[in-house]
């Protein structure tokens, strides 16, 4: 041996392989689990309110859920007489999909691991895998591609597909597990639909509120939404703004890569939204309704905070509905998601999640399984959180606005 | 500290990377250029298992000397670790992340011995 303290070991190392586009969830997630274990999770609620499946994988199923009886034939037919055609009705960004860095990201690239339940969703069983993974008690789920879908030139096939989309999604996914729940799609380009989807979908199984895409271009503070905000007002469950990038969105076209639309994409129409939500006194409007901003991190909200206070104060009369200072309705009205939470400066994410008054209006999200997911140890490490706020950010606070249970789920699921 | 064979030179050289469970110590041997390198299999981004992923040649950019760019390519030799949870990249040999040198891998004592590879653990 080169060092004479050193003594040989018989112990039997054990391989362990390569990480791949066929590797279990369980397997890529092994050192989350591990971490759990290690920390101590077994006792904290954790609630993930931004995770996604592939819900494509699944179009077939879920055309047949559409109510136009020709749209419905038409799928059916696309999908059973071509191959590798996109899914049908659906736009977006098709062979665009850089997520996965040229393939350096496996379980971005696909997820063909085995399921062998024939009696269990595929769906269910990858969002079991990942619930275990991360130790999550729910999962909040979202669809992908569907994110482009606000940007359909067609509204009718934005509603035609959503509505198909939520009727799957409860009669076939959040139907078998009271830990996957949803924000169900609102086909906000049509509002007189979405006033449709809040009455259809407010009390259906898993349905914990409703979520609106965020790349789209109809502005959320028109008239023709006040409807909509009082019917989800009165549901009591939250709306949510899920972020996107939209590469063809001309502020964004002189970016030349993924690292910069998805950087600046996220936070850009989250800002854009949330500026109109503020100023055009909707928390005035709909003191109740509570929104959440999602997938865009933490690090913008406190520079919108002073932006917009710096504005305001010179500008009052252009926004003569609000009564407080724009942070003040961004702290107190509105939750936020920390995926994917800015770490490389410890201070100004201190003075963010001071700002923002993270305690109360933070929500734990994995994104799962995209390129950028946060384990909940991205919180649970923070030097200069309590463990009061941790388990807040991590549970607590969403048990507390979706009404979910706010107990540690006990034997929730057998794992395929 | 102990010293762990894990497998004669001939067969690690030939795979070119092997990770092994060292009774919960995770460490990844790599074979480059001639030589051995070994390093603890998690990734200081988020604990990631870094040695399980992905190798991938330096990707550089060529910059004429008047300043102008002729697109990326691949870097002859130098090859990186990518993690595969969230891609971040780290030079096989000397552990460290391309834009910040202070990010680096936590590296596991290898040598060679009668044609037998060990870890010291």
């Amino acid at each position: 041996m080169n060092d004479p303290a050193t003594s040989l070991h018989t112990l039997a190392p054990k391989p362990i392989r390569e990480i791949d586009t066929y590797s279990d969830s369980r397997d890529i997630l092994a050192h989350s689990k591990r971490e759990a274990q290690l920390k101590g999770y077994s006792d904290w609620l954790i609630c993930d309110v931004d995770a996604h499946h592939v819900e494509t994988v699944s179009w077939n199923e879920v055309v047949k859920y559409i109510e136009d009886p020709v749209l419905r034939d038409q799928a059916d037919t696309y999908h059973k007489e071509r191959t590798g055609a996109p899914p049908y009705g659906l736009n977006g960004d098709l062979g665009m999909r850089y997520q996965d860095v040229g393939g350096r990201i496996p379980h971005q690239s696909d997820r063909r691991e085995k399921v062998e339940t024939k009696t269990t969703h595929r769906d269910v069983v990858l969002t079991r895998r990942a619930m275990d993974g991360l130790s999550v008690d729910h999962m909040v789920l979202f669809p992908t591609p569907m994110l482009h879908l606000g940007l359909h030139p067609q509204p009718e096939m934005e509603v035609a597909l959503a509505q198909a989309y939520n009727m799957w999604l409860t009669d076939r996914i959040l139907s078998e597990d009271d830990g996957i729940v949803t924000l169900v799609y609102l086909p906000f380009n049509t509002p007189e639909e979405a006033c449709r989807t809040v009455e259809r979908f407010a009390n259906k199984k898993g349905v914990i509120g409703f979520c609106v895409t965020s790349a789209r271009h109809k502005p959320l503070h028109s008239n023709e939404y006040m409807k909509l905000y009082r019917m989800i007002e009165e549901t009591g469950k939250p709306i949510a703004f899920h972020a996107g990038y939209h590469w063809q969105d001309p502020s964004l076209q002189t970016l030349p890569n993924f690292l910069s639309v998805h950087a600046l994409g996220f936070v850009w129409c989250s800002m854009v939204m949330l500026t109109n939500w503020i100023l055009s006194g909707i928390p005035e409007k709909f003191p109740k309704l509570k929104s959440i901003w999602v997938e865009s991190g933490v690090a913008w909200i406190p520079a919108l905070m002073q932006r917009l206070d710096d504005q305001y104060l010179m500008r009052q009369s252009e926004a003569p509905l609000l009564k407080r200072m724009p942070s003040d309705y961004m702290r107190e009205n509105c939750w936020y998601t920390c995926q994917p939470m800015e770490k490389s400066n410890m201070k100004a994410l201190e003075l963010s999640f001071e700002m923002i008054k993270a305690d109360t209006q933070l929500l734990y999200a994995s994104d799962w399984p995209h390129f950028d997911f946060d384990t909940p140890g991205v919180i649970h490490d923070l030097p200069f959180l309590d463990e009061t706020a941790k388990r807040n950010i991590l549970g607590l606070n969403a048990a507390r606005l979706f009404g979910l249970p706010t107990e540690k789920r006990q034997n929730k699921f057998i794992l395929d | 500290m102990s010293a762990v064979c894990v497998g004669s030179a001939d067969e690690l050289k030939e795979a070119g990377r092997k990770v092994f469970d060292l009774e919960g110590t995770e460490i990844g041997v790599f074979h480059h250029e001639g030589a051995f390198y070994a390093w603890h299999n998690n990734c200081p981004h988020q604990g990631g298992p870094v040695c399980q992923g992905r190798l991938f040649r330096l990707v550089e950019e060529e910059v004429e000397a008047n300043r102008e760019t002729r697109g990326r390519r691949y870097h002859e030799s130098r090859v990186n670790i990518v993690c595969p949870w969230h891609g971040i990249e780290y030079d096989v040999k000397t552990g460290q992340f391309p834009g910040n040198p202070a990010m680096a891998l936590t590296p596991a004592k290898v040598y060679v011995e009668n044609g037998e590879v060990f870890l010291d653990v």
